[in-house]
């Protein structure tokens, strides 16, 4: 077949419109947010004491760093989705996050005496925020590899791993509303390495599913 | 670099987009020269056909036109997607290439017409099932039209339509594979 011969095949299909990207991806964040609000709901739910707990300083901080982690995440991902993007530009803003992390758990270090400091750390949920996180994280992970496919990631494993970030992010902002650990040190931790888990995931589903 | 040519085809990616396919054709036609230059000043030893690297480009393209922003610019998203499809061609037949984006800035393509020979896109329409493959020939190698097409097998112009994009799709996917 020459090349010709093609594009008359390809104009023949023009009428064929798939959804703008632009657009898959809202609908994507709003689908991947229900159900991980759903998952939350059913098998968690929010901390009893939470209408008291939003008055303190530590438990909206939790929210600032993973809503920022989110959007941060959220506009990666959707430059990443388009060849010829400025990736680049759009991944200096993830240095964003450990910046409010480290300045947070440099100021706890200093606020919490130093024999609580291990309490403080060890919190009293690890396996339960390093459970739930990925749990919650996994259904918005595989809507963001179905937004991927329809995408056209010309770096499919990084934009795997972006994908598990963001659902990372929107997980740990749903799970932060149930645990009581919070203090800096222990969002540092053990949420990180529960999004870490989301992200290699996401970074190994990424080459296989959306490969175009 | 290459304000005209990217004005140029922007207007007719619009065009394209909003539904007319003569704009459409224009816009492949010229774009494919350009992928063409891009192939061939990069395969610089054998093994990969340039004239490959463009028809899957612009099966690419076709595919994933969604993913271009009206307002962006279309050349950086047409070598990005070339870039991809060499790569990803060298991959497969086993070699490790790096292009590095800086080099595609200095390839200001000067269209380029193609050569004859065999091409891989045609042995994948082969392995199409029956009835895609003599739709997507038609129109293809024939140059039929839709309503031609669907006359010359009996069938509705709709599912004439359906037939061509399930078979490109395929033929798109078989490249998507490795």
């Amino acid at each position: 077949m020459q090349t010709n011969d093609l594009i008359n095949a390809l104009k023949a299909d023009a009428a064929k419109q798939a959804m703008p990207l632009g657009h898959a991806w809202w609908v994507a964040i709003a689908a991947a947010t229900i159900i991980a609000a759903a998952v939350f709901v059913v098998l968690i739910g929010p901390r009893p004491d939470f209408a008291v707990a939003a008055h303190t300083l530590r438990f909206l901080f939790k929210f600032v760093v993973t809503l920022v982690l989110t959007a941060v995440a959220f506009a990666l991902l959707r430059v990443l989705s388009r060849p010829g993007s400025d990736v680049r530009g759009a991944a200096r803003w993830l240095i964003l996050t450990p910046i409010l992390l480290g300045t947070a758990v440099a100021a706890e270090l200093f606020a919490v005496p130093s024999d609580q400091l291990v309490t403080v750390w060890w919190g009293s949920n690890v396996y339960v925020c390093l459970t739930f996180i990925p749990l919650i994280g996994l259904g918005p992970l595989a809507v963001f590899l179905a937004a991927l496919r329809h995408g056209a990631p010309t770096r499919p494993r990084v934009a795997g791993a972006v994908a598990g970030l963001l659902a990372g992010g929107i997980a740990a902002t749903f799970y932060a509303a149930h645990c009581t650990d919070d203090s800096p040190l222990f969002v540092a931790t053990w949420y990180s390495i529960a999004i870490a888990g989301l992200v290699v995931l996401g970074a190994i589903c990424g080459r296989r599913v959306a490969r175009w | 670099m290459n304000g005209d040519a990217e004005k140029e085809l922007a207007t007719l990616l619009r065009a394209a987009i909003a539904g007319d396919e003569r704009a459409y054709a224009a816009f492949l036609g010229r774009t494919a020269a350009i992928v063409r230059g891009f192939a061939r000043r990069k395969i610089v030893q054998g093994g990969v056909d340039p004239e490959d690297i463009v028809q899957e480009t612009l099966l690419a393209i076709h595919m994933k036109r969604h993913t271009w922003i009206s307002d962006a610019p279309v050349l950086p998203w047409v070598y990005a997607i070339a870039r991809f499809k060499l790569i990803d061609a060298f991959r497969k037949r086993g070699r490790h290439v790096e292009i590095e984006i800086g080099d595609i800035a200095e390839t200001v393509a000067q269209p380029e017409a193609e050569t004859v020979s065999d091409r891989e896109i045609g042995r994948v329409l082969d392995g199409l099932a029956a009835g895609q493959r003599s739709v997507v020939a038609a129109i293809s190698i024939e140059g039929s039209s839709i309503g031609e097409t669907a006359d010359k097998f009996g069938m509705t112009e709709t599912a004439v339509r359906v037939a061509l994009h399930r078979g490109l799709r395929s033929i798109a996917k078989k490249f998507g594979r490795s």
